[in-house]
């Protein structure tokens, strides 16, 4: 991957010791949660691959089994073409698992070759013992708990959404696997047997005729006083706005996260991936960024940061630059 | 049927009161929590101080009753210690087991009370077969609460293969989404079910009368449910909350609606489960005796091979309506 040269030029004893801190900090591009087209979604991890600075990618359904199938004749030159680019690809299994073809579909993604991302216990159970990541719908809110699944075999484990800048950081810091944390993009609130995509059709998910293709980035769900509140993304719940800590990337380094995750959007992520990496190579400040994902964002999207500040997710905190 | 003779109605005790009625109403079992965020049910006036909870378990041995103690929030990060306290004390006090959902408070439980009987709480979300086996190899839990995500069909497939006895919900709110794993009411309200141990948090609703006589119900600043005049306000509860997408108001989640299985009951038994759980410990005294009454009797009946009768039980239900919920594909 191309850095910029004036992030790699020696400088003073603090400068290297500031660039070998940014060197360390990786950029993934987390699961699709939404259903593209296989085309578009094979075209999409093509330009990825090709183009954006995301040093991994993950791969794999996270939201629904029955519709996992559709991307399966792309998969295997999706990831051969990140790897090609020098890229990681990551295959993150199905969030919620239940009944027989969930388990089968986890137990098939569990025996990819490669790197898998648990993000039910069912899939840490099945990777126990071999080294494998853990994704942000696993329940980690505590030291002991990065502790327990590190023993499992997690070496990367990507925090839950809820998390306090506090709370990242003592789990960081107990943790011996590497911390990730999700800086951008409609965020998954809660998931059901029941697909929601389906029933806003007048449908359940056997006769769902996968309506959830119809929405690239979520079907806005707003109050009966019409603020917009929720996106729905088949059997998930989503945040309408996206998430974006392009302002707090600076303090959870510091709090000991080593990898920031960006959700796929229907939006240019090469560009948004882009601005992230320059983020934390020190290219652009926190004010940039925001500028920039600004006109990278649909403009009925707004931002949220709450949680991370201890507040109601869905908050927008003005933060001060570090 | 050879199991039904051990199968046990599990009861809820938000307070005192409530575990003396749900007892003499005939609960073979109720479960309750301490006075704090390490449970999930922690509201205003509910639950057990320590002492109540001496006085709790005395009361429940003494008649027969198993007592329960939900432990089954999630240690936050820089403060395990309450939920330390509430595994310490749980054994200490005798309970017959603790309800648990983090793996690290099982751990603990685990390492220092290996006496302690461990049941794996709904919130921890084990649907599988394997996520069941990871708590059991590992914390040694002896029943799983199964999500209200698994069809009677899943459930029957399941159970012959778990290695751990297998309870189940049988009445009361609905788990419209995963349990134990729902951000949505701290996405509003900035507190956290799994650390808080409270979902839509009363300090966060509102009712508010509109000039057309109707009643709306926020959580935080956002209407949830609107009842015309006349029409019972609604607790703002996001799951079930009314919504508008593409210029329609509807409920997009799901209904206001409780869970009822009565009538699924011989083929749960059928299915092998050991237990069968009634929600509500938020609820009253007076809920608490009707419900379990009438699900002592729809299991007796059940376990004496007689059909499923249908309960007046609509009244208490939310929206005074009810569903079989995830135990009918149609709901999926």
């Amino acid at each position: 991957m191309k850095r910029s040269a004036a992030t790699t030029r020696p400088g003073t004893r603090a400068r290297r010791r500031q660039t070998l801190e940014t060197a360390a900090a990786g950029l993934t591009l987390g699961p699709l949660l939404h259903n593209w087209p296989a085309e578009k979604r094979r075209d999409f991890y093509f330009r990825i691959a090709d183009e954006s600075p995301f040093d991994a990618v993950c791969l794999g359904e996270v939201v629904c089994s029955k519709r996992a199938h559709q991307f399966d004749p792309h998969l295997g030159e999706v990831a051969e073409r990140l790897r090609r680019a020098g890229k990681t690809a990551v295959h993150s299994s199905l969030a919620l698992v239940t009944g027989a073809r969930d388990m089968e579909f986890v137990r098939s993604a569990a025996a990819r070759e490669g790197t898998i991302e648990a993000n039910d216990l069912a899939a840490v159970e099945l990777l126990r013992g071999r080294p494998h990541h853990v994704g942000p719908y696993v329940n980690v809110y505590g030291e002991d708990t990065v502790k327990l699944l590190s023993r499992l075999g997690a070496t990367r484990i990507c925090l839950p959404i809820e998390l306090s800048a506090e709370a990242v950081a003592a789990i960081a810091k107990a943790s011996p696997a590497e911390i990730e944390v999700v800086v951008f993009g409609r965020i998954p609130l809660a998931m059901s047997v029941r697909c929601f995509h389906a029933r806003s059709r007048g449908r359940r998910k056997d006769t769902c005729r996968f309506v959830c293709g119809e929405d690239a980035d979520g079907l806005p769900i707003g109050t009966v006083e019409g603020e917009k509140f929720l996106a729905i993304a088949g059997c998930q719940v989503l945040s309408h706005a996206y998430l974006n800590l392009a302002g707090e990337v600076a303090r959870l380094r510091r709090a000991g996260a080593r990898r920031f995750r960006v959700l796929p959007q229907a939006a240019d992520m090469v560009a948004i991936g882009s601005t992230f990496r320059r983020l934390l190579d020190g290219a652009i400040d926190a004010k940039e960024a925001q500028a920039r994902l600004r006109t990278l964002t649909p403009r009925a999207v707004g931002f949220i940061n709450g949680f991370v500040h201890g507040q109601p997710g869905e908050a927008w905190i003005q933060v001060r630059a570090a | 049927m050879s199991r039904a003779a051990a199968t046990e109605l599990i009861c809820p005790a938000g307070t005192p009161a409530a575990l003396r009625t749900a007892i003499d109403a005939g609960a073979d079992a109720v479960y309750t929590g301490f006075r704090d965020r390490t449970n999930a049910r922690n509201f205003p006036g509910l639950n057990f101080s320590r002492e109540e909870m001496k006085r709790a378990i005395d009361h429940a041995h003494g008649s027969g009753v198993k007592l329960f103690i939900a432990v089954n929030t999630f240690a936050a990060a820089e403060d395990p210690g309450p939920w330390r306290q509430a595994i310490d004390d749980a054994a200490r006090l005798g309970a017959d087991a603790a309800i648990v959902a983090d793996i690290a408070v099982a751990d603990y439980a685990a390492r220092n009370h290996p006496e302690l009987r461990l049941h794996l709480s709904v919130q921890a979300s084990a649907s599988t077969l394997e996520a069941i086996s990871l708590f059991r190899r590992e914390f040694n839990i002896q029943r799983v609460i199964l999500p209200r995500t698994l069809t009677v069909a899943e459930l029957a497939r399941l159970i012959p293969r778990t290695p751990v006895e297998v309870e189940v919900f049988l009445f009361g709110a609905m788990g419209v989404m995963a349990e134990g794993r729902c951000a949505l009411s701290s996405y509003v309200t900035g507190i956290s079910p799994n650390l808080g141990g409270a979902c839509s948090p009363a300090e966060h609703v509102r009712y508010e009368q509109k000039p057309d006589g109707s009643l709306v119900s926020r959580l935080g600043r956002h209407a949830i449910s609107i009842a015309k005049p006349g029409e019972a306000a609604g607790y703002p509860t996001l799951c079930r909350g009314c919504y508008r997408t593409n210029g329609r108001s509807f409920y997009a989640l799901e209904e206001p609606t409780s869970l009822n299985a009565v009538s699924a009951i011989p083929a749960l038994l059928a299915a092998g489960v050991r237990a069968f759980k009634i929600e509500g410990r938020q609820r009253g005294r007076a809920y608490v005796g009707e419900v379990v009454a009438a699900m002592r009797k729809a299991l007796d009946a059940a376990m004496a091979g007689k059909a499923p009768q249908t309960l007046a039980t609509k009244h208490v239900a939310e929206g005074h309506h009810e569903t079989l919920g995830g135990y009918d594909k149609a709901w999926h």
